[in-house]
């Protein structure tokens, strides 16, 4: 893939991963959104983390199943777009929804199961968002960074185990992101399993699937 | 984003009622077809639906209550547009168009059970038994908000006292219409349908306890429970069943829809309790709908001095 449509296909990215906080702003800036705007902001800041999330962690199975190397190279920056909506949505408990009551918000993350997991989710992914620069990568070598960075899977478990706790009755959407995060965790243990049990048994694609079940970023 | 107080709202700021009804008329024809296409209702059908709706027409003679109170008054159009009714759909905002399916003519109650003159009543009968009044009263959800709604019904004592409950009768459940085609949340199976819900026979005859028949003057929306809901305004929202189809006086303690749902998270009392919360979120602040900062829960929503001896002696944390 030439470097150019590289460069247009992370435009039409960030533009894409722009739209759920445009849609915030232009809609909070009118007033259009309902009775309880700031639940609207919670919940919407909250889904598109988790979508963005699910993304990031689709970019690898989709490269070994396609084929396709240059998608890694859009990886950092949807995983970082998920980042910025977490962070998006933990301001906005903290400042809209608690308004800066530190006791009550220290209350909630241990008292409250969902928001302790939502948390931890959360807390998971600041040493990955610190460590996303290429200078980072290097400084950390490729192996350290590999295993930093499985901190990720941690995080969606507990970004959709956040979702399941918090609804009252309707676990629908919690359910399709467990569904999708199972599928694409299945995904890699399958391949590492794989992988395992050919260098037991030396089978001839070894190397290949190798390769594939440890992921190195490649620039 | 700015979020204003209704006291900060001038009522030149406010839109004209005429406007938003006709845009919620369009949106309302709009949805409508949506949904009667989405559910496989001939035109036809709907056409005759529309008809059969009375929700928006004027009250007559309604009287004031002293159990109103003076608090500013949650805007009708949030009051019809936010709503927890899981019959037309889980998200909040979706009963306001769903609910345009269910048709409110013909509707009878069933009054039945441990009574001596159990009846069905006809709606228009029934909400004839006493005289209409106007009872403004806070409504405190248990997911964290509020509003304060001026309400239009009859105290539910002025039935009960028709059909004469026998010795027998210690409790009165309620139940909702069930009808997935004008239901069509009922095609889900987040809850166990009908709903149901209940009180203790001195709940259901305390004065403060409605049985509502419209809002802001005006014959109930069908999103907010038309033809005939309960409100309960000590407990939180959910004990306050809508679209009643059936009351039934029992002997037992009835199951409601959400102990059977979540039976360590939602218990038959359901008063309103800074103190206890429920089981994964704090019930000691709410947020008032159209209210930036939250502001702290009263017990039994404020409405203490006059239920709180309805349960002396009894463990609240037990009986949530």
């Amino acid at each position: 893939m030439k470097n150019r449509y590289i460069v247009l296909i992370k435009i039409i990215i960030h533009l894409a991963c722009l739209i759920p906080l445009a849609w915030l702003g232009y809609n909070g800036y009118n007033d259009n959104l309902g009775a309880n705007p700031i639940e609207v902001i919670t919940r919407s800041t909250g889904f598109w983390t988790l979508a963005l999330l699910m993304v990031t962690l689709s970019v690898t199975p989709l490269r070994q199943i396609t084929g396709l190397q240059w998608l890694i190279r859009l990886r950092r920056m949807i995983g970082l777009y998920a980042f910025f909506y977490a962070c998006l949505h933990f301001t906005t408990y903290i400042w809209l929804d608690q308004f800066f009551d530190l006791e009550s918000i220290s209350k909630d993350i241990v008292k409250r199961p969902f928001i302790t997991a939502g948390f931890t989710g959360f807390v998971l992914l600041i040493p990955l968002a610190l460590t996303s620069t290429k200078g980072m990568v290097r400084r950390l070598t490729g192996k350290r960074w590999q295993q930093l960075h499985r901190l990720i899977y941690l995080s969606a478990i507990a970004g959709v185990v956040h979702f399941f706790w918090l609804v009252k009755a309707d676990i629908s959407q919690p359910l399709i992101f467990g569904t999708i995060l199972a599928l694409l965790l299945g995904h890699r243990a399958t391949v590492k399993l794989w992988s395992m049990l050919s260098s037991r048994f030396s089978f001839k694609n070894y190397e290949s699937s190798n390769r594939a079940g440890t992921e190195v970023v490649k620039k | 984003m700015l979020i204003k107080k209704p006291s900060d709202i001038k009522s030149s700021e406010i839109t004209d009622k005429k406007v938003y009804l006709n845009r919620r008329k369009f949106i309302a024809a709009a949805t409508a077809s949506g949904t009667a296409i989405a559910a496989g209702l001939g035109v036809s059908r709907w056409l005759t639906a529309s008809g059969e709706t009375q929700s928006g027409a004027k009250l007559e003679g309604v009287i004031k209550s002293p159990f109103s109170t003076n608090e500013p008054m949650t805007p009708y159009k949030d009051v019809t547009n936010y709503n927890n009714f899981y019959e037309f759909g889980t998200d909040k905002y979706s009963p306001a168009s769903m609910a345009k399916s269910l048709k409110t003519r013909p509707w009878t109650v069933a009054v039945e059970g441990e009574v001596k003159r159990p009846k069905v009543y006809d709606i228009d009968q029934l909400i004839k038994i006493s005289p209409l009044e106007e009872r403004i009263y806070r409504l405190r959800c248990v997911e964290g908000w509020s509003m304060v709604i001026p309400w239009i019904g009859f105290p539910l004592n002025a039935l009960i006292k028709l059909v004469e409950p026998t010795s027998k009768a210690k409790y009165v459940e309620f139940i909702t219409l069930y009808d997935p085609r004008q239901m069509p949340g009922q095609h889900s199976s987040v809850l166990k349908w009908p709903y149901v819900e209940g009180l203790r026979l001195d709940e259901a005859m305390h004065p403060l306890t409605i049985l509502a028949v419209g809002l802001y003057g005006e014959v109930l929306p069908n999103q907010n429970g038309a033809p005939i809901r309960l409100v309960v305004p000590w407990k939180y929202g959910f004990k306050s069943i809508k679209s009643i189809v059936k009351i039934r006086f029992v002997e037992h303690q009835p199951i409601t829809a959400w102990m059977r749902a979540a039976p360590n998270e939602y218990g038959f009392y359901s008063n309103v309790n800074p103190e206890v919360d429920h089981p994964r979120w704090s019930q000691a602040r709410e947020r008032r709908i159209g209210e930036f900062r939250k502001r702290p829960t009263l017990m039994f929503n404020g409405y203490g001095d006059q239920v709180a001896h309805l349960y002396s002696g009894m463990d609240l944390r037990k009986y949530f």
